[in-house]
């Protein structure tokens, strides 16, 4: 057999092998060099990729790779010491700081910025006008008998409820149900589950008795075809619709939450790392709301650097799993406590 | 017995009704999937095409749409593809030679028979945990090029291993039989005689499972390509992405500019799949020409 027999097969590889390392920015090189390693949450990630791709222009040599593997499974190589950063859309859980632990991983916590989970309906529902938190646990709690929207408040009619929502691996589906019906997980299970919430959307734009809920962002981009209804949390006295403003300040309740990320301590000690975090507290409250997500206040991420720079490990949402409703008050003097 | 002729035209009518009914449910049955596949094709094209030109290539992944490109994931994939190529075409071909030349029939090789076609059936993110397990962990490569590649090796193995064996099974034994009474030896029957002539074949399954290897994102997320990463690697131990894990970022992402430049991604993967698809059919045809002339 001759050579030429296997030149389809090297010409495969050629190509493979020819590629060159170009870099994003040509020139300009910061001295900084070295690589970044995140992984967690999809919900956080583009925030993260974000500052990544602003970090390239300033830090040309440094490298920084974003995956998503979920919260969950980011923790479980955060825990090992296989990344440098986790992103998260809850805090730690007790059972992953103990992993962490056990491996000689210590880590600092840091809140970067707020999502709202926000709940939806027709533009054509005329009569529902807000929401209590107990009418959506009627709604929503595992082996809820709800299938008619009298049945939530009597006066409204008696059409069936579609009910759309993320499915049960998705960090919003994870918060929504903790919210709402005390338990990270518990849920009704006969409504349609969508990991794209963009196909929410479209359930709910086209039925118009539906309910449905998604993350914050995508009910931003898709207001013209969907409402979002107000939300009367427990010993409220007003409902409150989702608004970058409610959702920053809190009163947007049960329904906000904050999202992290958690650096390892000893990676921070490496320059380009270190280097990465202090651009992404500095940089956050422009990139955050460019990728469709509520900043925290200026003050909030001046606290954020501070607990960084003095390198304070451990969490102060102290392994509670999906923490709910917590304002930015809360962070706020949790931070100083820490 | 007499059979009243009225009674068994109409007996030859049903029958000729509900065979002419079988007949176009079937060809409805054809067109379905054809139909449905142009519908896709149609859209995915009138929504991705207006963003795709050269800027789009070249430009790393960003926030803003219009800025965003497919440069990493290009690149990514292509080096995953020359480290799959290098691994389960060799190893996939002998592994074929062995159990069709070699191996006798018995027990182990029942066993091995089992067990290949077995893995073919296995899905995709198994593969990922595996990879994860041995080559991230075990191994120490890290989250790099040669992982990722292995991961999708092993994941195309047992195809390769399959269409080769088919392949070589389709070479007439009257070849080996007349190398043989010319006085050569197994080896040389086997390099010079019967592998050339299986080529096409063997060829065919090789892109194919290329073509799959392309599309595989599950485990590609678990030995954890990255899903935003502004640089093409350089060497095998560099991180990495691919088209199909950029595609899904874009299309799962809330701003509708995204499900274009999405759409204009796929363009771009069905694109090289057409290619490769369009190589594969071009070297069976050199091989052919070339075993007849």
């Amino acid at each position: 057999m001759r050579l030429s027999h296997f030149l389809p097969l090297a010409a495969v590889f050629a190509i493979g092998c020819g590629s060159s390392s170009e870099q994003a920015t040509p020139a300009g090189s910061s001295g900084l060099s070295g690589n970044v390693q995140a992984d967690g949450s999809s919900t956080v990630f583009p925030i993260t990729a974000a500052v990544a791709e602003e970090f390239k222009f300033v830090h040309p040599d440094v490298q920084v790779a974003v995956s998503y593997s979920g919260t969950g499974g980011g923790f479980k190589k955060f825990d090992i010491g296989e990344t440098d950063m986790n992103n998260a859309s809850r805090p730690i859980k007790q059972i992953e700081i103990d992993q962490a632990t056990s491996n000689g991983v210590e880590f600092i916590e840091l809140p970067i910025a707020f999502d709202g989970v926000s709940v939806i309906i027709n533009p054509k529902n005329d009569f529902v006008d807000y929401l209590t938190a107990e009418e959506l646990n009627a709604i929503w709690e595992p082996g809820s008998t709800v299938t008619t929207w009298s049945q939530v408040r009597s006066g409204w009619p008696e059409e069936e409820i579609k009910l759309y929502g993320p499915g049960p691996d998705s960090g919003t589906f994870d918060y929504f149900t903790e919210a709402i019906n005390g338990d990270g997980g518990a849920c009704r299970s006969d409504f349609t589950a969508s990991e794209d919430d963009n196909l929410i959307v479209t359930g709910v734009a086209g039925d118009r008795y539906a309910l449905g809920f998604l993350g914050y962002a995508y009910f931003v981009e898709n207001q013209s075809i969907v409402n979002a209804v107000p939300i009367q949390g427990e010993g409220r006295d007003k409902a409150v619709g989702p608004t970058s403003d409610s959702i920053m300040t809190g009163t947007y309740f049960p329904l906000s939450r904050p999202l992290f990320i958690y650096v390892r301590l000893e990676s921070a000690e490496r320059p380009e790392v270190d280097e990465f975090i202090r651009f992404y507290l500095a940089n956050a409250p422009e990139l955050v709301p460019d990728v469709g997500y509520i900043q925290l206040p200026q003050s909030a991420y001046d606290l954020v650097l501070e607990r960084y720079e003095n390198r304070v490990t451990g969490s102060v949402f102290a392994g509670e799993g999906a923490t709910v409703g917590v304002s930015i008050e809360d962070i706020l003097s949790r931070e100083g406590a820490g | 017995m007499q059979v009243d002729p009225q009674v068994s035209a109409r007996i030859m009518r049903r029958s000729q009704a509900i065979d002419g009914l079988f007949r176009t449910f079937c060809a409805i049955c054809t067109w379905a999937g054809i139909v449905l596949l142009f519908v896709l094709i149609g859209k995915i094209v009138y929504e991705g095409l207006p963003g795709l030109n050269m800027d789009f290539i070249n430009n790393f992944p960003s926030r803003r749409p219009g800025r965003a490109g497919l440069k990493a994931a290009i690149w990514g994939s292509v080096w995953l593809m020359g480290t799959v190529t290098v691994f389960a075409v060799p190893v996939g071909v002998c592994a074929a030679i062995y159990l069709e030349e070699y191996g006798k029939r018995g027990r182990l090789s029942n066993f091995l028979e089992t067990n290949i076609s077995n893995l073919a059936g296995v899905p995709s993110i198994v593969y990922g945990i595996l990879g994860l397990a041995i080559f991230v962990r075990t191994m120490h490569m890290g989250v790099s090029v040669l992982a990722g590649g292995l991961t999708l090796a092993l994941l195309v193995l047992p195809v390769i291993i399959v269409s080769s064996r088919e392949a070589l099974r389709a070479v007439p034994p009257g070849y080996r039989s007349a190398s043989y009474a010319l006085g050569a030896t197994k080896w040389q029957t086997t390099w010079k005689i019967v592998l050339p002539s299986a080529m096409p074949g063997v060829l065919t399954g090789v892109i194919l499972s290329l073509s799959r290897a392309m599309g595989e994102t599950a485990p590609l997320i678990l030995v954890g390509a990255a899903s935003y990463i502004a640089s093409t690697p350089g060497s095998p131990m560099d991180q990495y992405t691919a088209l199909p894990i950029q595609i899904y970022d874009w299309a799962s992402r809330p701003q509708a500019e995204f499900k274009d430049l999405a759409a204009s991604g796929i363009i771009v993967l069905l694109f090289v799949l057409f290619l490769m698809n369009a190589l594969a059919i071009y070297s069976r045809q050199r091989f052919l020409s070339k075993l007849k002339g």
